[in-house]
């Protein structure tokens, strides 16, 4: 008796959440902004539109989704670091306008643009530096993603090892932090990562 | 997947540009988009009633109907549209699914018919969103089971005889259902007859007769008649113990029979006879056999044979034990509450009758249901005080809330059986999201050794290709990145357990090619899979950069293990036919240690085998099934 009482006051306080909308700026502003077609932003706005109609997605539901993607692992805690590397504002919510202008610097941007979203990525809390708390924070998160079942067996050390080879490569003056312009340099001098950030262009 | 989430695909694409830093290696190339055509209108008209979508809308379930080429079937040239002689009502509820990724039950619809509408456009009921789910189950399982009664009525009564049954098959039948043949229909009668007649001969045995001249006391009929009663009762008897042993010797399954309520009745109610029977004529021993006379009344239960009311009215009070002991309870609570303090109030008093605690529990019963037999009476105040408390509130406990309790537990019973089925049906569906979710991981595997099929053999690559969505093929390359970011692969549990357990026992160095290291590999204990092992075989040693001892253990990361992009052939091997096996042991893509074990020594941890390869060619091939019960699942866990 008393748990169906609970349930009741519960699901009012979730009624009030769901009448928060939101809309978006004009199509013209928006392909203005952004490095999208019209039609392109049209169709990225149906299927947005038709998942999340309330215009917004919050960090569970994006966890949700990201999760659906990688069935294997718990991509939960990298959803979260991607959540808060499009959720630019930190308003605790995506909206469509931070949607497509990231896919707008992912798919259709520079590659300084492109790194220095990446950048961004890794430098979980905003200080300009990526120090090697982070970066293992990043890969264990990655790692996560790939689950239990491995070939070859994923060892307790891996993430550490990764990103002591991520530091050799990056952290040219040796301080132990990654600034932007380190990261930049280093990433366009491998050969690697120029060509791989060729290939995500055609994805829309 | 479900339908938003492969909105979402691009995104998740999209977001792997944060891998790049990481990853040692180039990524993979992006799978080929060619139907990358702008969006366009369908026209759908279903007799009549024209439907417009996108057709996109249509592509996000490409194992039914309308999202394959089935469709194309219903292709009508002149008017530029898809022609479906359904109908349209239950149209909108199947396109509604498309749309918003949630299949809804109309209530006024017949189940039956959505059924087949189902069944028609390709979607699995499974996929009903949780609004409509519990009312499609129930008006599925009451059709389902009026069709049963249907269908047993017809059959269980009339239907002719198996022309070779035997004469026992024949007696059980007739003894189930005895409108089969006029034998049976005659024993029936002839055996509630005599049920009666002992239940009405016990009854009257005890009634008080005339007396015997010359004698003033009344007798009870029955030790006036004693002769005819015994002859009574010895004939009933007989008959009941007849009836029982042909029971037993038709029924099917003894121990079951045996076990059965009815069989245990049966036995009860002959029992006392043959006891007494035996028994001596004894003063000690007549108490227990005036005991044993009060068995014989259970005869009465031998009716519930003969009446289907009596039968449901057991099965409910057995259904309902359990709100029926919760009352019992707490009406023993409050007994025993009251009858304390009654006893304690009275327990001054001279000759009072509450003598103790348990006393006083008959004053509380008599009380509180309001019999007030008058037995027992407090005398002194506080005993009145507390009595009259006590009697007002039996009223209220009792006499007030029976219909409020009674409708409570008739409404909880039915939650209560809800509330489990739910349960049930959560634990399949969880079940159900884990097998699908196995599926996506098998359907990844699938496509890894399909590449790697298909460098060798363009035609099964063109095939395997043509089977899978556009979707599918940019999930698995996101699937990929993944793999060269980390710089490990995904593999099954089975692979997983089997490297597990060869990684912690000792290694044996071998300099030799894959004969020697293929014969020391045949002792394998996990020799269930004779191609695993030829796959070790066509591993060779690291050079001299790994020192490993015999019986010792190593740890895995001194090994160098160098992966290219063809997983381990065994995957492709078990899933080929015989022919392509001989391919495997000429590539050499990996260099390490040797994992054979000579035989399983005495250190090797629990960990069970796994199970035989059959069912792996059977996981891996079916992706087609279970990435589809993955598709329609989805949906609902969303």
């Amino acid at each position: 008796m008393f748990t169906y009482w609970h349930y009741v006051y519960r699901a009012d306080d979730d009624l009030e959440m769901t009448m928060v909308c939101h809309r978006p700026e004009g199509l013209d502003q928006l392909e203005a902004q952004t490095n999208f077609s019209k039609r392109e932003l049209q169709v990225l706005y149906r299927g947005f539109k038709n998942e999340c109609p309330s215009g917004i997605v919050n960090e569970e539901t994006f966890k949700q989704i990201y999760s659906q993607f990688f069935p294997h692992g718990d991509a939960s805690t990298y959803a979260h670091f991607l959540f808060n590397a499009f959720d630019s504002a930190h308003t605790g919510s995506i909206k469509f306008e931070d949607f497509v202008t990231a896919l707008s610097i992912l798919l259709r941007g520079s590659v300084t643009e492109k790194l220095q979203w990446t950048f961004n990525l890794y430098d979980i809390n905003r200080d300009g530096y990526i120090n090697k708390e982070e970066m293992t924070d990043i890969v264990r998160a990655i790692y996560d993603m790939m689950g239990k079942y491995t070939y070859p067996v994923l060892k307790n050390d891996a993430p550490k090892q990764h990103v002591e080879a991520f530091f050799q490569k990056m952290d040219k003056n040796r301080d132990g932090v990654v600034t932007l312009d380190e990261f930049i340099l280093s990433c366009q001098e491998d050969e690697n990562i120029m060509r791989s950030l060729q290939l995500f262009e055609n994805v829309i | 997947m479900a339908a938003g989430v492969a909105t979402w695909l691009p995104f998740a694409r999209a977001a792997a540009v944060g891998w790049l830093p990481l990853a040692k290696k180039t990524m993979p190339k992006p799978p080929v988009d060619n139907s990358s055509k702008s969006d366009e209108i369908l026209y759908v008209n279903v007799s009549g009633v024209r439907f417009q979508t996108w057709k996109n809308t249509l592509d996000r379930y490409p194992e039914t109907l309308l999202g394959s080429s089935e469709k194309e079937f219903f292709y009508n040239e002149d008017t530029q549209e898809y022609f479906f002689d359904r109908d349209p009502e239950m149209f909108r509820h199947i396109l509604n699914f498309y749309r918003t990724g949630k299949l809804h039950y109309p209530r006024n619809e017949c189940i039956q018919a959505f059924d087949e509408e189902l069944a028609f456009y390709g979607i699995v009921p499974e996929i009903i969103g949780d609004c409509c789910m519990e009312e499609y189950r129930d008006r599925k399982k009451e059709n389902q089971e009026r069709l049963a009664e249907d269908t047993e009525a017809n059959e269980g009564m009339d239907a002719p005889l198996p022309p070779h049954s035997t004469s026992r098959e024949r007696l059980w039948r007739a003894f189930e259902n005895p409108h089969t043949s006029t034998m049976a229909l005659v024993f029936y009668y002839v055996t509630g007859f005599f049920i009666a007649v002992s239940v009405i001969a016990n009854v009257v045995e005890t009634v008080p007769c005339r007396p015997r001249k010359g004698s003033v006391k009344d007798l009870p009929c029955g030790e006036k008649y004693q002769l005819a009663f015994f002859c009574m009762d010895t004939a009933c008897v007989l008959i009941f113990t007849f009836e029982y042993l042909m029971r037993l010797f038709a029924a099917p399954s003894r121990c079951k029979f045996m076990r059965s309520v009815m069989s245990v009745i049966d036995v009860v109610a002959i029992m006392p006879y043959y006891i007494g029977l035996v028994m001596p004529e004894n003063e000690d021993v007549s108490g227990a056999f005036v005991t044993l006379r009060v068995f014989r009344v259970f005869r009465i239960f031998k009716f519930s044979r003969h009446s289907q009311g009596l039968r449901i009215l057991g099965y409910t009070l057995k259904s309902c034990a359990s709100e029926l002991g919760f009352l019992l309870f707490s009406l023993t609570m409050a007994i025993i509450i009251f009858a304390t303090v009654m006893f304690y109030a009275e327990k001054g008093t001279a000759g009072s009758t509450f003598t103790s605690i348990p006393a006083s529990f008959w004053y509380t019963i008599v009380t509180m249901t309001t019999l007030g037999y008058g037995d027992m009476v407090p005398n002194t105040i506080a005993g009145k005080i507390f009595g009259s408390i006590c009697s007002l509130s039996g009223v209220l406990v009792i006499a007030l809330p029976v219909p409020v309790i009674v409708s409570n537990f008739s409404r909880i019973y039915h939650q209560n059986q809800r509330a489990d089925k739910m349960r049930a049906q959560q634990k399949v569906r969880l079940a159900r999201i884990r097998m699908a979710k196995k599926g996506t991981a098998n359907a990844f595997l699938q496509y890894k050794e399909d590449r790697s099929l298909g460098d060798r053999d363009s035609d099964t690559t063109a095939l395997c290709v043509k089977n899978r969505s556009a979707f599918e093929h940019q999930h698995h390359h996101l699937l990929h990145c993944l793999e060269k970011t980390t710089n490990h692969e995904f593999t099954n549990e089975m692979t997983y357990s089997e490297l597990c357990m060869t990684e912690s026992v000792g290694y044996r160095t071998s300099r030799s090619t894959s004969l020697s290291s293929q014969q020391g590999a045949q002792n394998n204990s996990t020799g269930c899979c004779p191609r695993r092992a030829r796959r070790r075989a066509a591993m060779r040693l690291a050079n001299s950069t790994v020192s490993v001892s015999r019986g010792s253990v190593q740890e895995l990361d001194t090994l160098h293990i160098k992966t290219t992009s063809i997983p381990p052939q065994t995957r492709s091997s078990l899933n080929a036919q015989t022919g392509d096996l001989k391919l495997n042991c000429g590539e050499q893509d990996f260099t390490a240690a040797i994992i054979s074990i000579p035989t399983p020594p005495a250190n090797t941890p629990d960990e069970s085998l796994p199970p035989s390869p059959a069912p792996i060619p059977g996981i891996l091939r079916n992706t087609r099934a279970t990435a589809y019960t993955h598709d329609t699942v989805k949906i609902s866990s969303l």
